[in-house]
Formats: structure tokens, C-alpha cells, sequence
């Protein structure tokens, strides 16, 4: 089993339906911490991508995710914008050319894509970030990969391991971002970005993994 | 809540659409993407200041748009940073081939996407000199945070930038005396209300009736402390400790004292609180050199006042004197 273009086109469409579905949830979770427009801009740049596939349905994976970072870049805004904007424009660098992806590549597109999130937001585990959905994502995909899952198995678990992830950045204080200013009153919160990385994520593995 | 909007998804473009229409002689706003000019920009041989940041704060930044001041002002949507896109533009648009001037606040996203827009712009050939402004002494523990944010010394960098910009000053002159406002001014606010980001549609924070938050932010950020609600001249005095001991302020030193309303607190209320501020510096041996006294620096519909102390020598008095012709401030 690979995963498509026409795959990573479907992937993308259901990250922007999952995104308007959450955008109340992730404003209320900025709310708490933040300035309360995490899931307004996640919104307003899913839907402008969405807007984009048409033009890049002929395009190799690698073309398409880079032309979904561009956008997000443009209309994102916040620091969600450059940063989720990296993490598409990385993950599509590993994937020039390619027509399909097998579980080495997803690995591989999402260790750039994590790399360049890391370097652009400056950020490391275990801040109260995206970080902390993605980077447990990252680590059970490789040990999948190491194990010689399937790859649809490899999907679910990092879903499930984002998931964990997401729900351990409650209890943190932040230490990067708008949240940072709270200090200690930032625990008991989730974070809206690892909840937004972590909607990502478990799309893939619900758009990828059943098909 | 109540706004005077017609539809939240379109509030900074007709605000835009406004301003446009009501100051064609000073400036004119570029679409897709957005950014507010100086109508003679570029100006050959000036460095130019671009500058940009959420929108809600306004006049900051596009009613600093003007002779001696910005050449170039991003808005982002509310309380959200502006995009590279706009940057890039808004440098193309201005740079008169002395380079450009970011003069940006310290928040995460700000920074990284001012920083993106500087890439870009070195990419094309334009010379980019970025000064981050981060006055916020309310910020305590900045090791462990996203650091101090830029507040109140923003709006003095502008103006007395814009002056040195104006005066043919080259781009490390004119950065060097940004840099000398972000190290000398301090910076602390307090809300009595929330505010509502339109799009939010409710408030960002719950404050009691009997109850202010100190030490918060220009984005309905909570604070450094909730507390009792005291009268203005305790709150004053509890903002001008925090800022006067922070550089330190030294005894004979002359100050710029800027008090600052949030949006929704009228300028009476401005005055009692400059008085107090006034009598404390000078109680502190301060001298209260040049002052500003107004909304300049907002947050949206937010009650609440930020105070500003920028320490000041000769060239910086001269530079604040300088004439400035914008829709916020002219004289």
C-alpha cells in the first residue's frame, strides 16, 4: 500500500473540513492562553489552500505540499503562518517528483517538516507547542518503521501518539509564544497548536489508513 | 457585545477603506496584499521605516504613516501578525535605495514573520536592518518566555526614527537610535475591561466589576497579576515603581513620559492618571522633558492605560521635536 497524490490532494481537503469543524475549539483553547485566533487563521489558511488544489491536481506530492506552505505562509499570519507554512514547505522537499509515498517517505517528509518547525519557531520539546504533538507523531512513525508495520498501522499509532502528546501539554508551562507571558498560569490549559497538529495528524491516518 | 462593524471578517478592510478615503494627501493603502504608504514614497536616498504588527491597535501602526515617521505600515488581521507577503511589498515599495528599516515588536509571530520577509527582501537586492522593540517590564522571567513584548517604545521609535530617516541619516544611524529607545524606555499596562476580538465575538478575558489586571498585554493577554480594583492615583503609582526601578531611571535623568489609553478609556480619565505619573517622576528626581498623553497604542475596546518612560538625551529631543505629519500625530 502507497499513498497517492490524489491521496495527499484528499488528505489536504479533509485537513481544511477538520480545521472549520475545530476552528470554535481551537479559538476557545487560544482564549485560555493565547489571543484567541488560532483556529480563525488556521481556518482562513486551510480554506485559501483549498482554494489552490485545483491548479495543483497535475502536480508531483512534493510540488503540492510546497504550494500548500506558500499559501499558509500568506495567510495564515500570527506565528502559526511561518510555522505551519514550514512544516508543509519541508515536508514537501523529501517528496520532488514523487507521484506516490510509501511509509519511509512520510517519515521522511515529516522529519524535515518537524526539523524545519523546530528551526524556524526555535523550539524544543516539551514547551507547550505544535512540538509536542508532532515530535511523538515523528518518534512512532520511526518505530514503526523500524518494527516493519504496515503502513497503515504506522498511521494510526502516530495519531495516537500525537494524541497523547497533545493531552500531555495540559499540565506544562509554556515556554515559547503568547502563552510564555502567563508563566505558571499557562499549565492546565492545552495547547491550541499541538491540538491543531495533532487534527493534522490523525487526518492523515483517517484519510490514509482506511484506504 | 455590541460592535460597530458590519462583518467580522471585514473589519480591517474597510477600516483600510476609511482611512484611505480620509488622509489621499498623507497615504495610500496597497490590496492583496495589504499595506498603507506614504504617497511620495519611495523617496530617493531616505532609509525607510516599515514597520506592521496585529491589527486592533489602532492609530498603531498605519496612522503613523507620514512625513517624518513610517514610510510603510503592515496590518495584520486583528491581533495577528502581518504575513511576508506584506513586508516584502510594503520594502519594495518605499525602499529609495537606502535600505529599510523593521522596526518590529517582540512577539513570536511578528518575528518570525518579519524575519521571513527580511530573507525575502535581501533575496531582491534590498538592504534590511530589523530592530525588535521589546519594553514590557510586566514580563518578569524572560529566560523562560518568549521574552519582553514591544509596547509603548514603539510608538516613540517610530517618531523619533522617522525623524533621523527624514534628516537623511543613514540606515546603521538610524537603526542605532531605535536601538537606543528600546534600551532605554520601559513599558507597563493594566486593564479594567477585556476586549473582544471581533471574529471571537465574545470576550478574550472574564474580569470582575471590582477587579483590574496588572501588567497585561496590548491583545487581551492576561497579565502579571489580577487584583483588588484601587483608585488611579495607586495603580499609577504601582505602574511607575515597576517601570522606574527596571533600567534604572537615575536621578536628574530626563524623560519622555508617555501615558497611554487601551481604547475604550477617555482622555479624562488619561489626564489623572498623567498628573499622578508626572509627580512621581519628578518625586524620583526625574525631569518630565516631552510627554504624550493619548490613545495611541490600543487594544481594541480594552479600558486600561500603559505607561511609557523613555530616558532622553539631546539627539533624542531633537528628533522627537522634529516635524511629523501623520493622520495620529503632527506637529
Amino acid at each position: 500500500m502507497a499513498i497517492s497524490r490524489d491521496d495527499t490532494l484528499n488528505w489536504i481537503k479533509a485537513c481544511a473540513v477538520v480545521i472549520a469543524e475545530n476552528r470554535d475549539t481551537l479559538v476557545e483553547l487560544d482564549s485560555a492562553i493565547g489571543d484567541a485566533d488560532h483556529g480563525a487563521n488556521m481556518h482562513r489558511g486551510f480554506q485559501a489552500v483549498l482554494g489552490k488544489l485545483p491548479e495543483l491536481a497535475e502536480q508531483d506530492i512534493g510540488t503540492i505540499l510546497k504550494s500548500a506552505g506558500m499559501t499558509l505562509v500568506s495567510t495564515v499570519g500570527g506565528a502559526s503562518g511561518p510555522l505551519y507554512g514550514t512544516l508543509f514547505l519541508q515536508a514537501g522537499m523529501p517528496l520532488m517528483g514523487k507521484m506516490e509515498m510509501n511509509l519511509d517517505d512520510w517519515v521522511a517528509a515529516l522529519e524535515a517538516a518537524v526539523k524545519g518547525v523546530m528551526q524556524r519557531g526555535k523550539a524544543q520539546a516539551g514547551e507547550k507547542t505544535m512540538l509536542d504533538a508532532l515530535l511523538p507523531a515523528l518518534d512512532s512513525l520511526k518505530q514503526s518503521q523500524a518494527a516493519g508495520e504496515p503502513l497503515a498501522t504506522a498511521l494510526v499509532l502516530s495519531a495516537q501518539a500525537a494524541e497523547k502528546g497533545m493531552q500531555a501539554t495540559i499540565p506544562m508551562i509554556a515556554r515559547k509564544g503568547r502563552a510564555s507571558y502567563l508563566g505558571e498560569r499557562s499549565a492546565g490549559h492545552q495547547d491550541p497548536g499541538a491540538t491543531s497538529s495533532y487534527l493534522l495528524i490523525k487526518t492523515a491516518a483517517a484519510t490514509w489508513a482506511a484506504g | 457585545m455590541k460592535k460597530l462593524i458590519n462583518n467580522p471578517e471585514h473589519v480591517v478592510q474597510e477600516a483600510l477603506e476609511g482611512m484611505a478615503l480620509a488622509h489621499p494627501q498623507l497615504l495610500r493603502v496597497n490590496t492583496l496584499p495589504n499595506f498603507i504608504v506614504r504617497t511620495d514614497a519611495p523617496i530617493k536616498g531616505k532609509v525607510a521605516l516599515v514597520s506592521g504588527g496585529g491589527s486592533g491597535h489602532e492609530p498603531m501602526h498605519g496612522g503613523f504613516v507620514g512625513k517624518g515617521m513610517l514610510d510603510a505600515a503592515c496590518p495584520g488581521a486583528v491581533f495577528t501578525s502581518p504575513t511576508p507577503d506584506q513586508m516584502l511589498e510594503a520594502a519594495k515599495a518605499v525602499d529609495g535605495g537606502a535600505g529599510v528599516l523593521f522596526i518590529v515588536k517582540n512577539y513570536t509571530g511578528d518575528i518570525m514573520n518579519f524575519e521571513m520577509a527580511a530573507d525575502l527582501a535581501g533575496m531582491e537586492g534590498i538592504q534590511v536592518r530589523s530592530v525588535i522593540i521589546d519594553d514590557d517590564v510586566a514580563v518578569e522571567n524572560s529566560l523562560y518566555t518568549a521574552g519582553r513584548r514591544g509596547v509603548g517604545s514603539t510608538v516613540l521609535a517610530e517618531k523619533v526614527c522617522g525623524a533621523a530617516a527624514e534628516a537623511k541619516r543613514s540606515l546603521p544611524e538610524v537603526a542605532a537610535i531605535c536601538q537606543k529607545v528600546k534600551d532605554w524606555g520601559r513599558s507597563m499596562g493594566m486593564a479594567l475591561t477585556s476586549c473582544t476580538v471581533p471574529h471571537a465575538g465574545k470576550p478574550t478575558f472574564e474580569l470582575p466589576e471590582d477587579e483590574m489586571e496588572i501588567g497585561v498585554g496590548i491583545h487581551g493577554e492576561p497579565g502579571r497579576r489580577r487584583m483588588p480594583l484601587k483608585p488611579a492615583d495607586d495603580i499609577v503609582d504601582t505602574l511607575m515603581e515597576a517601570v522606574i526601578k527596571d533600567l534604572p531611571y537615575q536621578n536628574g535623568d530626563e524623560v519622555l513620559l508617555f501615558v497611554n489609553g487601551m481604547g475604550g478609556t477617555p482622555l479624562i480619565e488619561l489626564y489623572i492618571a498623567y498628573r499622578k505619573a508626572h509627580q512621581l517622576a519628578e518625586k524620583h528626581g526625574l525631569t518630565v522633558a516631552r510627554n504624550l498623553v493619548g490613545p495611541y497604542i490600543t487594544s481594541l475596546e480594552m479600558a486600561g492605560l500603559s505607561i511609557t518612560l523613555l530616558k532622553l538625551d539631546e539627539e533624542l529631543k531633537q528628533l522627537w521635536d522634529a516635524p511629523v505629519y501623520t493622520p495620529a500625530l503632527h506637529w
